[in-house]
């Protein structure tokens, strides 16, 4: 009897410690070993993520005062200040679109922010109704920046005609109306976002160092693969060259009415992931813990190729031939959509580099389910 | 030769070990089932797609809506059956098919240890399991206390297969003289308690590779030798709870640490059973003195039919040309468990034959990560979800379609290398079991077996 009784309790208890092992939150947990993805954490958390949302707050902010100083006062002025706000912060957008974790996932902050193309003529019933939630998902395509694309640029062919919306159209009180609503909530989600990094989201952020699905590492890691194959290498070039259709879908270009920023956002985006790769401060500075830090760690223990260079050397093929593109990609499309799908190509090789040799070598899983490895 | 087999066949052993390994595999097996379920794995895994990978000649089984959840209650209440012993071959018969309709339903899931469980209960449909200290024995008021000596060692047969091909699989250079995919695998480990540390040691990594490997060559042996039992036994719970804590296993270990029981003497599994009637008082019937023989001899010829497919399927690879790990052309149903870190990334290519139009597809429209994850480096997958995505876009309206794959794989913490041969219209392949002419060569060598 006293056999049982030994040969039970043995596996009770090596059951035990095995079933709670996995779920144990050790987030005091000192790291000693070489690589500190607590301090990798800490370098993405307050030398790259939150000085970026603090710097698109500011930009934000001004967006929708330009807005604002534009409705009281709808002028040739002030329509060109408008567009100047619309395009700084747009630009600087592309550097914080990338972390969809936390309160920006749980607001979609992203796709509220940059869903095209635009839906215009959901746009134009909500303005001619008056009567719209911009916070509904089925409005998500009728707001951010892509909107105010439309509002700014697409409106009419020429800035008088333009302009006449604001002014002498019987609905310019609710055209006025809309495009501050547009501004003001991209103000205040984008306050949202860096209130919540700066309260508590930060804290649990750079702790969460488990090295499951839900640990920041594997998350975020997730998301910026998501980030650079989905909105970056498909939805900036791929979509609009034609790679998913039989067609060329110009009207697919990020800030299509606008015409000639295409290039600059796309420019700006690569800056943004190959950075965070690097794991460089924002907007500029040293390097720390990063992506690139930890796979040489890992090299040091596999001795295989030096797989941060070839991510390296591929953003900088990529770039180049963004580089020769024309400043609109609807022009580029039209005129040599050939030149565009090289870079696609370009763009197409690092998703394989970080897709699957990146996350190889960091050993995380795409889902959670029982696998023996086979 | 002859006379010492059926003498053999008809030397009977004490009832107890096979009436003990009964009710715990029933029991695991019951578990298991209710953490599936619990996990929500039924709806994300077989209800959720739109789209299951089936075995090759399969692709009849597919789930039945919501219908699948009667497949798994049959088979959580053929499993209770088992564990009770009630109507124990009918039990069994059930648990084996509604079990294996599972597995068959998306080869996605293909696990090792589903295949164990699949194999081991056809070997207990010929098993006297509801002999003794069972609802049937109550039922008729007959117990039997002895049974062939042939069933307990049928079962330690299959389980000395399963450890010992595994240990086969493991002498390959990238295991013993590379330690991968360890080397891969235990770093990410970083946050264990006690553990984090050493595991981004590569001494570590090269001793757990070779411990492994021995381990599973040697550990058949060190159970069915008297001597060396319990240190076997010891390194049975070591190994498995390790596994438990580093990988993401199920309930795997847990089902080979009873099973291993199997190995212990009769006096032992008695005294469980005495336990287990004091703890529930049960009343000991009177036994009869014959054994227990309910399998015929056809039943015979099918269970040694099924251990001669044991021994020979799993080499089955040196049939195909090129590396096993990288064609995965005889990979599975081979016990090859924790050999291969493989990733892969595959994009597909529909093309218009008369236009030329074509354009890429965004898989995730069709697939669920986990089954993208499989697809992308596995060739039998690729050929299947190609004609799948034909048969899509052609009920679409698109005419004189080609089907084309970009595909990189990295093996072992290799460098990602071209899969696939891209300019093969993956509608001219046939799914079959012939050798996979289009894909493309594997630019390194793995020695071994």
């Amino acid at each position: 009897m006293r056999k049982i009784v030994s040969v039970f309790t043995l596996i009770a208890l090596v059951s035990f410690v095995s079933c709670t092992s996995d779920s144990t939150d050790d987030s005091d947990q000192s790291q000693t070993d070489d690589f500190d993805r607590g301090a990798m954490l800490i370098n993405w958390a307050d030398n790259i993520i939150i000085p970026s949302y603090e710097a698109f707050d500011v930009e934000s902010k001004a967006l929708d005062a330009a807005a604002k100083a534009f409705t009281q006062n709808p002028d040739a002025t002030n329509l060109d200040l408008l567009r100047d706000a619309w395009q700084a912060a747009y630009i600087n957008f592309q550097h914080v679109e990338l972390f969809d974790i936390g309160k920006a996932e749980e607001l979609r902050y992203s796709y509220r922010l940059n869903t095209y193309p635009t839906d215009t003529e959901e746009i134009n019933s909500s303005i001619e109704n008056g009567d719209y939630n911009l916070a509904l998902p089925s409005l998500v395509d009728s707001q951010g920046f892509p909107a105010l694309d439309y509002l700014l640029y697409g409106l009419a062919d020429t800035d008088a005609e333009l302009l006449d919306f604001y002014t002498t159209n019987p609905k310019a009180a609710n055209y006025k109306q809309y495009l501050t609503d547009v501004t003001g909530s991209m103000a205040q989600l984008t306050a949202t976002v860096l209130a919540d990094w700066n309260n508590s989201f930060r804290g649990s952020f750079v702790s969460n160092t488990s090295s499951s699905a839900s640990g920041s590492v594997d998350k975020l890691a997730n998301d910026y693969i998501f980030y650079y194959e989905k909105l970056l290498r498909a939805g900036k070039v791929g979509i609009p060259a034609g790679i998913f259709s039989n067609e060329v879908l110009p009207k697919k270009v990020e800030a299509y009415y606008r015409g000639d920023l295409s290039k600059t956002l796309l420019l700006e985006a690569l800056t943004a992931t190959q950075n965070f790769f690097n794991g460089k401060a924002y907007p500029g500075g040293a390097s720390g813990a990063s992506f690139k830090a930890y796979l040489d760690y890992l090299n040091t223990i596999k001795n295989s190729s030096d797989l941060s260079a070839l991510i390296n050397a591929q953003f900088e093929a990529a770039r180049a031939k963004a580089n020769a593109l024309n400043n609109s990609f609807v022009v580029q499309i039209e005129t040599n959509n050939d030149a565009l799908l090289e870079t696609y190509n370009e763009l197409q090789r690092n998703t394989i580099l970080l897709k699957i040799d990146m996350l190889q070598a960091l050993d995380i899983s795409v889902d959670y389910v029982d696998a023996d490895g086979d | 030769m002859r006379s010492s087999i059926s003498k053999y066949l008809n030397t009977n052993t004490e009832a107890a070990p096979l009436a003990v390994f009964r009710i715990l595999f029933g029991l695991m097996m019951l578990l298991s089932i209710i953490r599936f379920w619990a996990n929500g794995w039924i709806k994300k895994l077989y209800l959720d797609p739109d789209f299951h990978f089936s075995f090759y000649g399969f692709s009849w089984v597919q789930p039945l809506g919501n219908f699948t959840y009667i497949i798994f209650i049959v088979c959580a209440l053929a499993a209770l059956g088992i564990a009770l012993g009630y109507r124990y071959r009918l039990s069994v018969l059930l648990f084996f098919l509604s079990f294996t309709y599972i597995e068959l339903m998306d080869k996605t899931t293909y696990l090792n240890h589903y295949y164990f469980i699949t194999c081991l209960s056809f070997l207990m449909l010929f098993l006297e399991g509801g002999a003794y200290f069972s609802l049937d024995a109550y039922r008729k008021k007959k117990t039997f206390s002895r049974i062939p000596k042939w069933n307990i060692d049928s079962i330690k047969l299959l389980l000395g297969i399963v450890y010992f091909y595994a240990g086969l699989a493991k002498l390959n250079s990238d295991w013993l003289l590379h330690a991968m995919p360890l080397k891969i695998w235990l770093p990410s480990k970083y946050d264990l308690p006690f553990l984090g540390d050493l595991m981004q040691q590569e001494w570590v990594h090269y001793s757990f590779s070779w411990f492994g490997a021995i381990y599973d060559l040697s550990i058949p042996f060190l159970l069915l030798y008297k001597p060396t039992r319990k240190l076997g036994f010891f390194l049975v719970v070591i190994f498995h709870v390790l596994t438990r804590v580093l990988f993401p296993i199920g309930m795997f270990p847990f089902i080979m640490i009873v099973s291993a029981l199997i190995f212990f003497d009769a006096g032992f599994h008695k005294k469980i059973i005495a336990f287990l009637s004091k703890a529930f008082q049960i009343k000991p019937l009177a036994s009869d003195t014959a054994a227990s023989r309910t399998c015929a001899r056809p039943a015979l010829f099918a269970v040694g039919l099924f251990f001669v497919i044991q021994l020979l399927l799993p080499w089955r690879y040196v049939l195909y040309p090129g590396e096993l790990f990288w064609t995965e052309e005889g990979y599975r149903f081979s016990w090859r468990v924790m050999l291969m870190e493989k990733a892969g990334y595959a994009q597909f290519k529909v093309v218009d034959q008369v236009s030329g139009k074509n354009f890429y597809v965004d898989n995730s429209d069709f697939l669920t990560p986990f089954q993208e994850k499989q697809m992308s480096t596995q060739p039998d997958f690729i050929l299947e979800y190609a004609q799948y995505l034909a048969a899509h876009f052609t009920a679409q309206g698109h005419k004189n379609l080609a089907v084309y794959v970009e595909s990189y794989v990295a093996l072992n913490g290799r460098l990602s290398q071209p899969y696939i041969n891209p300019t093969v219209n993956l509608l001219e392949e046939e799914r079959s079991f012939k050798p996979k002419t289009f894909i493309l060569p594997f630019n390194d060598a793995i020695q071994g077996l």
